[in-house]
């Protein structure tokens, strides 16, 4: 065991750091959830693209630098400690792409992942429905197979980032006959601005439009855009769904820059002894969390995937970073209570961490069930 | 980096196991905490054999050089199995003796060594054979214990100790004190991940309304939320015994031990009122946990060495 970084690794992460002090924005961007910050993140991800620092991980021939794992935390560690800006294309990268590098065609790697690299199309997600949350496998919307593919029609909601996305990603009901509920799922890609589609923008609890409602009426989607074999939809989503709660969407570097800042928002305040004790957790949770990944990189390396113990690196990232940014807040005093400020948006955000990507209800029956061995029951 | 036990690393953790899982602790744990030192005596010379204490010796004292990750493994498997004895205070003892006569004799198990610390109560004073006091002047042997008062783990049998002669004025307090918190820490740790089991395996049987209890969604996210708050200790537990940094190692100390508590917490809700009783094992494993908390470094002062690390990145 050791925790000692490669010379390699160390000059990559030097090159990032330089990059980075020289390329971060020093005031900081305007919300990612109105149209003018959208616009402007979207501006940042040209820029990380140009010097190929979007996708460190991905092939070259995509835009990336085929970093591999190791030194993509290293650069997300990098990343957050520069005070960069969150990053709109984090669906499409965490968890589009990993689909398509598994499940998708050559044709469909060329034509969507270089352009998602450069922050040129934005992707949404287009999983929930309205009758169909935790219980995802019951959703209603459909595929019906055309000429050339398939009209989508029906709802999706809590579509993160679709006021502004360019498309959209996610699973349709191809066979209303399939006996279970998990079968005749198709995965499939479609255009936001197609005909036929209609983008209800949702305001979340700050009144940002954070996700949208989606109405298809027979929007048209050629056959190249499906992902995988039609009614293979739910086996491809869930493996992306492992990415989602695992590795690739919520990196250590995030929480440790969070945690840093905390510890210097609490130094400037005084070091008040009613936030002594949160303050310490959170260095340390974000301590945990760093090496909890390096035990999970360190196995993927060996060949070990992660499996059903993602389910504790959501439930876990999810409220450490309420409780975070709460004490932030805290600590903040009146000033906690105004909305405009970076913690206020960062604890806004942390809010929907435990709904979002799977609940943390249906994350700790996972763990239950599968990591424990306990009996299934009712929910 | 590469943070994962290797074939050896498991190798020693898989024979430690093995040889404690056959040597019913429990038993062992119940007359020692009665003052009958015999059966714990001779575990403590098979650990010896086991290489256990040679792993906080350097090999001119007949040790394996200090090896504080195998360390960390070994006190990981005592506290799973509950072992009793002044375990963390004779490694400790092992760090901070100038005279390689007794340290000899601590790896070889022959003598089992106290240290008492910041408290004026040192761990099983009567059973051990050299009895330590760090003072602020330094490391004195003690002349005499004072009597058993009772600690809230039965197993745990406290003493006050008589400062005699001065060993040495200044002993290598600062490393002594990383070896036991980060024993302490792994110890801790075994015995959360031990309650875990224990009260997994019995809600799995315990049946009421005609089904098993561990089938309610209550139980399982209570038992969910141990098993999330343990494995995010493991590596905090692992990393330290790496970089023996003092920010690792108190972060180390403070997780494991409360994680170890509030399993305790949930392991003696779901087991109902059976629990609750002397009688039944889990006890020896709920007391634990509990005394844990505040042995060599209370959960504040761990936290005060996480806050006031300075110059450094995590």
């Amino acid at each position: 065991m050791d925790l000692a970084f490669t010379g390699e690794e160390d000059a990559f992460r030097a090159e990032a750091r330089a990059w980075l002090t020289a390329h971060v924005p020093p005031e900081p961007l305007p919300s990612l959830e109105t149209a003018e910050g959208f616009a402007a993140h979207r501006a940042w991800e040209a820029e990380l693209a140009a010097d190929r620092w979007s996708v460190v991980d991905w092939p070259a021939a995509y835009g990336g630098r085929d970093a591999g794992l190791v030194r993509w935390l290293l650069f997300e560690e990098e990343y957050w400690a520069a005070g960069a800006p969150g990053r709109v294309g984090q669906n499409g990268i965490s968890l589009l792409a990993p689909t398509l590098f598994d499940h998708g065609t050559e044709e469909q790697r060329a034509l969507v992942l270089p352009p998602m690299a450069r922050g040129e199309v934005v992707w949404a997600q287009a999983w929930s429905e309205p009758e169909a949350g935790s219980d995802l496998a019951s959703l209603r919307s459909k595929a019906v197979r055309t000429d050339g593919g398939w009209l989508l029609s029906g709802q999706k909601t809590w579509s993160s980032r679709a006021a502004f996305a360019d498309r959209a990603f996610g699973l349709f009901r191809s066979d209303p006959d399939a006996p279970k509920p998990h079968q005749g799922l198709t995965y499939l890609m479609f255009d936001l601005r197609a005909p036929g589609v209609t983008v209800r923008p949702i305001a979340r609890l700050d009144g940002k439009p954070a996700f949208a409602e989606l109405f298809l009426d027979e929007v048209f989607v050629p056959d190249a855009d499906v992902i995988g074999e039609p009614g293979q939809g739910w086996r491809i989503a869930m493996a992306a769904t492992g990415n989602e709660r695992g590795l690739t969407l919520r990196s250590p570097g995030r929480y440790l820059a969070a945690a840093h800042r905390l510890h210097a928002l609490w130094r400037d305040r005084g070091s008040p002894d009613a936030t002594r004790a949160r303050v310490a957790d959170a260095l340390i949770g974000a301590r945990a969390y760093q090496l909890f990944t390096y035990t999970a990189a360190s196995r993927f390396l060996d060949g070990v995937s992660l499996g059903p113990e993602s389910s504790l690196n959501k439930v876990f990232w999810s409220e450490y970073d309420i409780a975070l940014t709460e004490t932030a807040l805290d600590l903040l005093g009146p000033e906690g209570e105004l909305a405009d400020t970076e913690w206020a948006e960062r604890y806004v955000f942390a809010l929907a961490g435990p709904i979002y990507a799977g609940t943390n209800e249906i994350q700790r029956d996972i763990i239950a069930e599968r990591l424990l061995g306990l009996p299934k029951g009712r929910r | 980096m590469r943070l994962v036990l290797d074939d050896e690393q498991r190798a020693f953790t898989d024979s430690l196991e093995a040889m404690l899982s056959g040597a019913d602790t429990p038993s062992v744990v119940r007359e020692w905490s009665r003052g009958e030192h015999g059966s714990g005596r001779a575990l403590w010379g098979r650990l010896a054999s086991a290489d256990v204490f040679a792993l906080a010796a350097p090999e001119e004292y007949d040790g394996v050089g200090v090896r504080p990750v195998e360390l960390a493994l070994a006190f990981m498997a005592l506290g799973r199995h509950v072992v009793p004895g002044p375990l963390v205070e004779t490694v400790t003892a092992a760090a901070l003796l100038p005279t390689p006569d007794l340290v000899k004799r601590l790896v070889s198990g022959e003598t089992l060594a106290t240290v008492a610390y910041d408290s004026p109560y040192a761990l099983d004073g009567d059973a051990a054979d050299l009895r330590l006091l760090l003072t602020p002047d330094g490391l004195h042997a003690a002349t005499a214990h004072g009597p058993v008062r009772p600690s809230l783990d039965p197993a745990r049998r406290l003493t006050t100790l008589t400062p005699g002669d001065l060993l040495t004025a200044e002993p290598p307090l600062a490393k002594a004190l990383l070896l036991a918190r980060l024993t302490t820490a792994a110890q801790a740790l075994g015995v959360g991940l031990a309650l875990l089991d224990r009260t997994v395996a019995y809600v799995r049987q315990r049946t009421q309304f005609g089904v098993a209890i561990g089938s309610f969604q209550t139980v399982k996210h209570q038992l969910a939320d141990a098993k999330t708050a343990l494995e995010f200790a493991r590596p905090l537990v692992l990393a330290a015994a790496v970089t023996l940094d003092p920010a690792d190692v108190a972060a180390a100390k403070v997780t494991a031990c409360e994680t170890a508590y509030a399993t305790a917490r949930t392991a003696l809700q779901l087991h109902g009122a059976i629990g609750y009783t002397a009688e039944y094992d889990l006890s020896l494993w709920l007391t634990k946990a509990r005394a844990l908390r505040t042995a060599w470094g209370s959960p504040e002062e761990c936290r005060d060495m996480v806050l006031s690390a300075d110059g450094r990145r995590w």
